[in-house]
């Protein structure tokens, strides 16, 4: 037996009319700055936190003789993480208010967990960066940072936490915000935001504190819910990564052949004049589809089904995009490279297998630049290799030609893994700063 | 050409929907034989909506999968063979009861077949040589669960380890294995209860009638409610009785409990689960209740 739904309840929606959107935030940093604090803060403040999640953690940090309830056990999901009392990978977390659907990714802070804080940015419209306003600024912090910037997460706040310590102190929080502020400026961070905050206190988490009225911008939580993100994708070029071709093997729809795949940037009408790549053939999109019938136009992120009005041979790994802006077709690859395999180093003349959009390739390492020091962002130009967590700046032969864009421009067609064909790992990750 | 006047924003639900169609594509694209597990609950439900919108106007391009624990509500059994029949999909029942019966697995002690379908499914993706399956599980429900890939790769035993998962960045997911290794997929990773429902809202999908508010005749025990069937018997000094409760999530009828509830249309279910102040496995499962580390142990063991 079943129940068919009656009326259809409508999707929440806000009083303007603006559907609830989604927000994906990476956080930084160790239990010392408060990031596990703040975290639990903003579920159990938004009602996104448990009464049997938090019952479990309160009965785990009593066993184990903890004076306070250890806010980090909700994300410590894993049985070492537990034992050992670090966070080890990257968890997911959500949470939601009338205004927006929020993931975070909770990535841990030290240094052997660089590959991790990269895995969780390399999604983030915003990424969140703690410090402890007793001390100030530290290497971590400016590590992150540098992290964000190379990932080319759009928008930075900085939280000065743990602001009751140091009794709310103005001039506290401008020291460090300013400092922070010209830092940033060296690392072409687009938009930075810094909020001084108490996470165990609550203070300008949900609404603006009354302990610091020198402070005039927003609450955190109202940053996140208003912070605008809609114009971070990039709706001027067209990009779109054929991933499936739809071929019914059917007898009521013939002669149905349809390019499925994700709007990597752009827009994409019906009517448009559009170019195939790497073929370089052109022609019209006759019609954008979906299950739910066809649309006007589509863009990032919708998945949709495209066809076009004449018929050219075309297979996943192709690029379908406009005869007058089109990514760079090229078998050399200049990228800056995270390296996150802990067995084997990359080395020059190292072979591997490339994904970049839904192409794969192999490709050769044929030089590498320099490996950059991502605590003083010095340049060692006489590094022979890049170990596990290390960065540098490569340059790869691909075996077939990759449809690249530079990542700062769009973060979808800039962006590739390499994976070490022995092991069938992901090795690496990728940012083209230069294709051709 | 310059950037265009208007928005251009997408609601949440459809930037889910877009993420999960996204990833069922990528499977089909690149694996050799995938399959979906379907066990009539309501996140397997949506991953079947999914489905059909990722490949249409072509069929769903991969079979169905059904891991029977023999302990199963009548009126799930019903609406899956409904489900695929509409469809016109292949169901392959991997049985436990099969599997308890020619001596592949044994019965455990406490009765419970949660943990005994684990090597049954391993068996039956061994025999149909499958290399990915698509499971519905959310990173919402369970704290291991929050730290899995989209893409988790399982060696040639169906293990999951936990400190060796590939890294996963932007929508770049890794599905390469070797012979006898796979990888579970799960398209709903990022989605929330709330989500699903929300969604089921939308797309108006039909659902087991357990799902809504019915009178059931239960038992308590620690502090759940279990429905009294031939699954489950009452132990002495356990008092039957008549309440007025839904399913929240839907398993082995041995170890899945109901809530108190009158929520009986999907928009008073969304009213009552924005509202509960507890987890969907918490209030149902007393599988989960076996230690800290009970989802994360069953995983490591080729559980979903």
């Amino acid at each position: 037996m079943s129940v068919d739904t009656a009326a259809p309840a409508a999707e929440s929606t806000l009083p303007e009319g603006r559907p609830m959107d989604l927000l994906r935030f990476a956080t930084a940093g160790s239990v010392d700055d408060g990031k596990s604090t703040l975290i639990g803060r903003l579920l159990y403040d938004t009602k996104s936190l448990f009464t049997d999640q938090l019952a479990a953690v309160e009965a785990v940090s009593a066993a184990r003789g903890d004076e306070y309830t250890n806010l980090a056990l909700l994300t410590d999901g894993l049985r070492a993480e537990r034992e050992q009392g670090i966070t080890i990978d990257v968890a997911y977390r959500y949470f939601a208010t009338p205004r927006r659907k929020f993931i975070i990714a909770d990535t841990p802070g030290h240094i052997q967990y660089t590959r991790n804080m990269v895995t969780g940015a390399s999604t983030a419209d915003l990424a969140l960066i703690l410090v402890d306003a007793r001390k100030g600024l530290v290497e971590q912090s400016r590590r992150h940072a540098f992290l964000c910037s190379l990932l080319r997460v759009p928008h930075l706040v900085l939280c000065v936490n743990k602001m009751d310590l140091v009794d709310y102190a103005q001039e506290v929080f401008e020291r460090i915000a300013d400092e922070f502020t010209s830092f940033a400026a060296k690392l072409d961070v687009p938009d930075l935001t810094v909020v001084p905050i108490s996470a165990l206190r609550g203070d300008n988490i949900v609404s603006r504190s009354e302990n610091m009225p020198w402070y005039e911008g927003p609450s955190l939580l109202h940053h996140l819910e208003r912070v605008h993100i809609a114009s971070d994708r990039n709706l001027v070029d067209v990009r779109f990564p054929v991933q499936y071709v739809i071929r019914p093997q059917s007898t009521t729809v013939t002669d149905y052949r349809g390019y499925a795949g994700q709007v990597a940037s752009g827009v994409l009408k019906p009517g448009d004049e559009v170019m195939v790549l790497p073929s370089g053939f052109t022609s019209r999109i006759s019609s954008v589809e979906t299950a739910d019938g066809p649309v006007d136009e589509a863009f990032p992120p919708m998945s949709v089904t495209v066809r076009l009005a004449d018929e050219i041979d075309i297979s996943r790994g192709d690029m379908i995009c406009r005869p007058n802006n089109a990514p760079a077709v090229s078998q050399d690859i200049e990228a800056m490279v995270c390296w996150m395999d802990e067995t084997r180093p990359l080395q020059v003349g190292g072979r591997y297998a490339v994904k970049h959009t839904t192409r794969s390739a192999r490709a050769i390492v044929r030089a590498l630049h320099y490996r950059l020091d991502i605590n003083t962002l010095h340049r060692d130009d006489a590094a022979g290799e890049l170990k596990l967590n290390e960065i540098g700046r490569v340059r790869l032969r691909t075996t077939v030609p990759l449809l690249a864009d530079e990542y700062r421009r769009n973060r979808t067609t800039g962006g590739f893994v390499i994976i070490d064909e022995a092991t069938n790992r992901t090795v690496g990750a990728g940012m083209i700063v230069e294709a051709g | 050409m310059t950037a265009p006047a208007r928005s251009y924003q997408v609601s949440h639900l459809d930037a889910l929907e877009a993420e999960s169609i996204f990833v069922m594509r990528e499977v089909v694209a690149e694996m050799e034989r995938p399959v979906l597990l379907f066990s009539g609950g309501k996140d397997s439900i949506v991953m079947l909506r999914l489905a059909q919108k990722a490949f249409a106007p072509a069929n769903i391009p991969f079979p169905v999968m059904h891991v029977d624990t023999g302990h199963n509500f009548p009126e799930v059994l019903e609406y899956r063979d409904q489900r695929v029949a509409e469809l016109g999909l292949h169901l392959i029942v991997a049985s436990v009861p099969e599997a308890l019966a020619n001596g592949t697995v044994r019965e455990s002690a406490d009765g419970m077949r949660n943990r005994i379908q684990t090597p049954v499914l391993l068996e039956a993706v061994e025999k149909h040589r499958f290399d990915s399956l698509f499971g519905g599980a959310r990173r919402d429900e369970e704290k291991a669960r929050a730290k899995e890939r989209v893409f988790s790769f399982r060696d040639e035993f169906g293990q999951w380890d936990p400190k060796n998962q590939r890294p996963e960045l932007w929508s770049l997911y890794n599905g390469r294995h070797h012979p006898g290794e796979s990888i579970r997929v799960f398209p709903l990773s990022n989605w929330t209860e709330l989500d699903v429902w929300h969604y089921i809202a939308r797309e108006r999908i039909p659902l087991p009638s357990i799902y809504y508010a019915h009178e059931r005749e239960v038992i308590e025990r620690d502090g759940m409610l279990y429905a009294v069937n031939e699954f489950f018997r009452p132990r002495a000094g356990e008092e039957r009785f008549k309440a007025r409760v839904r399913y929240r999530t839907v398993g082995d009828a041995s170890c899945t409990a109901a809530v108190r509830s009158d929520a009986d249309t999907v928009e008073k279910v969304i009213e009552e689960v924005a509202a509960t102040r507890i987890t969907e496995r918490g209030a149902t499962r007393g599988d989960d209740r076996v230690s800290e580390a009970a989802m994360e142990d069953r995983k490591r063991e080729g559980y979903f």
